[in-house]
């Protein structure tokens, strides 16, 4: 190639975009090849870092309502011994922290990230053993495809029904409490809950529910979240109320417009 | 009073002045359909579409029923299966009753006719001949005159239908004691609903719910459901701090595990709403609201008494059992409850 030739190209409209577009390459690729390894780092969330960032962030972010040392007060209760789950859980729904106080905390956007979550639930945990976030094995896509729905469904009845209603929709607790609607969470905080009794859900562990029970309750959820109601309109899935009104608002008025229609004279 | 109401109303002959004066019958209103030849051709055509529209309703039926064939194992097929054939029969009965009513009120006769109402009473000749009829069978059949006949039918119309109420003895055991008493009794394991797997104080970790039935309820011949409903228990630990006690009933807990039973006393529906740090249990049928943690007494809702405790305490081999059934009966109060 002659220096002639060499000139030309340089001077295309097309040699500009190419020199970007190379410039992003290396840097974005460069920045993935970077972050992958942070991430690998973070997944090892019991590292000595990962436990000291966690400190940080809680001495900055939950502190005030659970004591610096996690050991609890008036506004929040001890930490000690609550465990990774229970952290993953409040903290990865976005409940923690808690905007207001209230009958109940409230789910809401999530306000840490993924590793700083992990950072915050790997401090609570070194303070004291508690359940751990639930592996791959009990709450991954393959361990929910073998799930048992059947069974799940009958252990979901006899333990979390009364609250949580018989499909997961949800119902009311006493003084403004509630037992939540299940639609939409994750397997894995599902899992979490239920090990750790977030607020005032009890505690399900696993000589009373096992982590295979829990895993069939969970893929029973998944069936009734993916499949349609056999009965037709759900009407919210909440029962004799919105089927009540809705029977006495549409059935009867189309009644009584019929009975009006049947007495009135033609014109 | 007119003539008519004389021979007709015998009842009101007293009444001189009725409550609210006869306004009579309106006057008639002629219909356009009955002015017009071409409302009423309008009003036809109305009747025609309305019975098309039921032809058209019974085909959707028809098309729902083969286009979303039921599926042996898919309960979800049959959502759309019913949901269009029932709409199609709706569709295809309504457009009868509407065409039917549509054609009455626009196109058939509608002049209003008031019918009275004939007298109850029967001549006085029809009576006297029903007397004559009477009389003439008792001196026929002798059944006056003949007491014996007549006694001992009386006496066998009287009997027979005691069979048939005899027969109600069949219809099942007498209650008896069994509202009282449940299958717990001394030494009774407590295990887990459904599995009936025995529990083990230390797998009730506080805050723990678990959902009981007495080991042993699988195994049972009959009656296991009707066992099951008076049986069901709720076991909770709670901080052995948080808990008060009734001192005559201190035993009755093992380190701040309890259990009470299951079946509200207001009217029996399963109380298991269980929050974890107000100790609340809730009944979700009428709101009754039970207060674990000071041996379950009312604090909210129609249920009159709290719910009966089960005394429990530790085997050999750690294993949660009965100290003896419910000391009370368990559910909702009866008459001779105290008794």
């Amino acid at each position: 190639m002659t220096k002639q030739k060499m000139n030309n190209a340089r001077r295309s409209p097309f040699a500009a975009i190419l020199v970007i577009l190379a410039g992003l390459l290396i840097s974005g690729g460069g920045y993935a090849v970077a972050s992958d390894a942070i991430d690998t780092t973070s997944v090892s969330a019991t590292s000595q870092e990962a436990v000291d960032a966690g400190k940080k962030l809680f001495l900055a972010n939950c502190a005030s309502c659970h004591g610096s040392n996690a050991e609890g007060g008036n506004m929040g209760p001890s930490l000690i011994g609550v465990g990774a789950a229970s952290v993953d859980f409040q903290v990865g729904t976005g409940r923690m922290p808690a905007q207001a106080s209230g009958p109940q905390v409230m789910k809401k956007p999530v306000q840490f990230t993924a590793e700083q979550t992990a950072q915050l639930a790997a401090y609570v945990a070194s303070l004291s053993p508690g359940p751990s976030i639930p592996s791959e094995e009990w709450v991954g896509e393959a361990a929910l495809a073998s799930g048992d729905t059947s069974k799940g469904g009958e252990l979901f009845r006899i333990n979390c029904a009364m609250c949580h209603n018989a499909v997961g929709a949800g119902g009311a607790l006493t003084e403004g409490k509630f037992a939540p609607s299940l639609a939409g969470v994750s397997a894995k905080h599902t899992y979490e809950a239920m090990v750790t009794g977030p607020q005032n859900m009890p505690v399900f562990n696993d000589t009373n529910l096992t982590p295979e029970d829990k895993k069939d309750i969970i893929t029973y959820l998944k069936y009734v979240e993916e499949n349609d109601s056999v009965g037709g309109f759900e009407l919210g899935s909440i029962g004799p109320v919105a089927e009540g009104l809705f029977t006495w608002i549409f059935g009867l008025g189309f009644i009584i417009a019929i009975t009006v229609w049947l007495g009135a004279k033609s014109n | 009073m007119s003539e008519l109401e004389k021979r007709y109303s015998p009842g009101l002959a007293a009444q001189t002045k009725r409550p609210i004066e006869d306004p009579g019958i309106e006057p008639h209103r002629v219909r356009m359909t009955d002015k017009s030849e071409k409302h009423a051709r309008t009003a036809e055509k109305q009747i025609a579409a309305m019975f098309g529209v039921s032809v058209i309703g019974a085909i959707i039926a028809i098309w729902g029923f083969f286009a979303f064939p039921i599926v042996d194992g898919d309960l979800s097929a049959t959502r759309n299966n019913s949901l269009w054939m029932g709409l199609g029969m709706a569709l295809s009965m309504l457009g009868i009753g509407f065409g039917a009513v549509h054609w009455a009120k626009t196109l058939m006769p509608d002049n209003e006719v008031s019918e009275l109402r004939h007298q109850a009473r029967s001549s006085e000749e029809t009576r006297a001949q029903a007397l004559e009829v009477v009389k003439l069978a008792d001196g026929e059949s002798g059944f006056t005159r003949r007491k014996l006949i007549r006694r001992t039918m009386y006496g066998a119309l009287a009997f027979f239908p005691i069979p048939g109420i005899i027969i109600f003895g069949d219809l099942g055991p007498v209650v008896g004691d069994t509202l009282r008493h449940t299958m717990w009794k001394s030494g009774t394991r407590l295990a887990k609903d459904p599995t009936g797997i025995p529990i083990k104080a230390s797998d009730v970790t506080i805050g723990s719910v678990f959902h009981v039935i007495p080991e042993g309820l699988e195994d049972l011949e009959e009656h296991k459901l009707e066992e099951k409903a008076k049986a069901a228990v709720l076991l909770v630990r709670v901080n052995p701090e948080d808990l008060n006690e009734d001192p005559a009933k201190a035993d009755w807990s093992y380190q701040g595990i309890v259990a009470y039973s299951k079946i509200c006393t207001h009217v029996g529906c399963p109380v298991a709403l269980y929050e974890q740090h107000t100790h609340h249990l809730l009944c979700p049928c009428h709101q009754s609201t039970f207060d674990l943690a000071n041996h379950c007494e009312v604090v909210f809702g129609p249920a009159s008494r709290p719910l009966p405790q089960l005394p429990i305490t530790v085997d050999a081999e750690g294993y949660l059992v009965a100290q003896s059934d419910f000391l009370e009966p368990v559910g909702p109060s009866f008459w001779d409850m105290r008794k």
